[in-house]
């Protein structure tokens, strides 16, 4: 049964690299079913749920008031499943760096690629280029999908349109730096309940908290919330947050705080990789 | 070469690995022995790079393990079974570690046709048995076919085919000039497959030299017997100037006396034997009593002790432990 392992051989000219290590986390990401699940759950949410907030708006518009007329934003309603997609791309983000906790493979992983910001930097990299593409095309079909809906029915939005292009491309982005961010939580919580716990509270307990302050307060801090930076990224009007009553940053000022919570999260993750044993 | 000096893992207030230093050489198995618990795989960890010490360091052929140029292909481990995403196929498994390494596809369908895997490659290893995910294990640690190997407990798990599959593996690596570190709390593994032993209790070396050095040091070979007429026998035996252990299930232990003159000493006196089996490796006794100092050690140890090492020559009923494997029954 034992065959002899081919004698020693030279080891190459170089070291291991980056490039290796992205290829084995293309590998990795596509192999568990878990990705395709995320990647579904994301794809269902965000094109199904904007498909009921359009039919709805569109059998109600008879009805609505000048105020509401006023502030219709066909692209933000078209986008509004995005803000349920968040959740599974989010879940994706934490899995892939938390499943190896939890089973153990991150030693496997540790041990071929000592240089633990390396395998982060892999992961961060191969996951948002995945989210990227899975995220755009969820927000474009939304948008087409909504928009034929709303059609006959209430004003609808053209991608020729001011900042229309902004906001739909600004839903794949959202939801890409989102997922980085659940990416980088998840290495510093190792857990993949502990992590999805956090990144929902974040996303939906946060600004319940926050709504609760005095106007004084609960506005400028509301302004940093992901879930504001999110309506507001994917809305045409800089008051995009309506809904919530909530003042919001500009679309590339949120964009900007959202990237400062992704990489802060991603370098705080990966400080705490390079100091715990795994 | 692995060389480890002074190293040293704290967690809180316990020191699980206090200033251990040695060597594994190429071309040899090296044993890596001590209870449960006593810090081997703490001190693995620490050579593939993922624990860091608290104090000492430890190289493979010089070099810190972090800045090896190509970690698989210099140092394969296998540290424990579960280091597998449960629901990533075995194929996949070994497929994303090559390719950090730049390891090429072809030696993942050659590891997985050594180990025996390859009819069920493309299931997911969450699905394996605890011997397969053992041989997967084996597998990855074999990968970029490196020159130091380090297996924890590699016999976990695997049935009496598998073990030896493992045995003779680890002897073959060896020979092919590899260092070839294998840990284990099976003191009657070591005897069968290391050349060297280190020896570690409650995180400190208690002994670094060959198996058969180690093995002399301890006296205490023995021969179990068990016969329908115990008492004349053990009498006849005593006045042979043999030691005698009851044991509990109603074998008896002879100390001082060979299978051969036991034999001839029943045969005499018309006593039928039913077993005569001379305990083959010693080596968990010399194990006790090199660690037997150590109260709290020996509280704390999870592998009772086997043949008792205290008062010799008294009669006493000795624990069935999981090491008694070691007794080989010859003709």
């Amino acid at each position: 049964m034992v065959t002899t392992t081919p004698a020693l051989r030279r080891l190459p000219p170089g070291r291991y690299r980056l490039s290796g290590v992205l290829r084995s986390e293309w590998t990795k990401i596509r192999s568990v079913r878990s990705t395709a699940w995320c990647i579904l759950a994301t794809v269902v949410a965000g094109i199904g749920v904007g498909i009921l907030a359009t039919t709805s708006q569109a059998s109600q518009w008879r009805n609505s008031g000048f105020i509401d007329r006023t502030l219709f934003d066909p692209t933000s309603v078209s986008l509004t499943g995005l803000l349920f997609g968040q959740l599974a791309i989010g879940v994706l983000g934490g899995l892939t760096i938390s499943a190896e906790y939890g089973s153990g493979a991150i030693r496997s992983t540790l041990a071929a690629v000592p240089r633990r910001p390396v395998v982060l930097a892999a992961k961060a990299l191969v996951f948002g280029i995945v989210a990227f593409v899975v995220s755009e095309t969820v927000s474009f079909a939304a948008f087409f999908i909504g928009q034929a809906i709303l059609s006959g029915s209430t004003p609808t939005a053209t991608l020729g349109q001011p900042e229309v292009l902004r906001a739909v491309i600004g839903g794949g982005l959202f939801l890409t730096f989102l997922g980085l961010m659940a990416l980088g939580l998840a290495a510093m919580i190792r857990h993949t309940a502990g992590a999805i716990t956090t990144f929902v509270a974040i996303l939906l307990i946060l600004p319940l908290v926050v709504s609760a302050f005095p106007a004084k307060y609960g506005h400028p801090v509301g302004r940093y919330l992901p879930a504001t930076i999110g309506a507001a990224m994917t809305s045409t009007t800089t008051e995009g947050a309506h809904d919530q009553f909530l003042p919001a940053f500009p679309f590339w000022h949120g964009f900007a705080v959202l990237c400062v919570y992704a990489v802060a999260s991603l370098v705080i993750g990966g400080v705490l990789m390079v100091r715990r044993d795994p | 070469m692995i060389e480890a000096r002074g190293l040293t893992k704290r967690y809180g207030s316990t020191l699980a690995v206090d200033g251990l230093s040695f060597e594994v050489k190429a071309g040899q198995v090296t044993g890596f022995l001590g209870p449960n618990g006593s810090g081997k795989s703490t001190t693995m960890r620490m050579v593939v790079g993922l624990d860091r010490p608290d104090g000492g360091h430890v190289t493979i052929e010089g070099h810190r393990y972090h800045d090896l140029p190509w970690p698989l292909r210099e140092v394969g481990a296998l540290l424990e079974s579960k280091a597998i995403h449960p629901g990533r196929s075995a194929y996949n498994h070994l497929w994303s570690l090559a390719q950090t390494n730049d390891i090429p596809r072809r030696r993942v369908d050659e590891l997985l046709e050594l180990v025996g895997l390859s009819a069920v490659a493309r299931k997911r290893a969450g699905k394996f048995s605890l011997g397969m995910t053992q041989r997967l294990g084996i597998a990855a640690a074999l990968l970029g076919d490196p020159g130091v190997l380090l297996f924890d407990e590699p016999i976990n798990g695997l049935d009496p085919e598998g073990i030896l599959w493992v045995r003779t593996l680890l002897k073959r690596l060896a020979a092919e000039g590899r260092a070839v570190f294998v840990s284990s709390h099976l003191m009657s593994e070591m005897a069968l497959t290391a050349d060297h032993l280190v020896v570690i209790g409650r995180g400190k070396l208690i002994a670094d030299q060959p198996v058969a050095a180690f093995v002399a040091k301890s006296s205490r070979a023995s021969v179990r017997v068990r016969t329908p007429r115990p008492e004349p026998l053990i009498a006849a035996l005593q006045n042979a100037g043999g030691q005698i252990d009851a044991e509990p299930d109603g074998a008896i232990v002879v100390s001082g006396l060979g299978a051969p003159a036991i034999g001839d000493l029943a045969a005499g006196l018309g006593i039928a034997l039913h077993e005569l089996a001379p305990h083959a490796a010693s080596l968990e006794d010399a194990f006790m009593e090199f660690t037997h100092d150590s109260v709290e050690f020996r509280a704390e140890d999870d592998i009772a002790p086997s043949g008792d090492v205290a008062p010799s020559g008294v009669t006493g009923v000795t624990e069935v432990t999981e090491v008694t494997e070691v007794t080989e029954v010859r003709p």
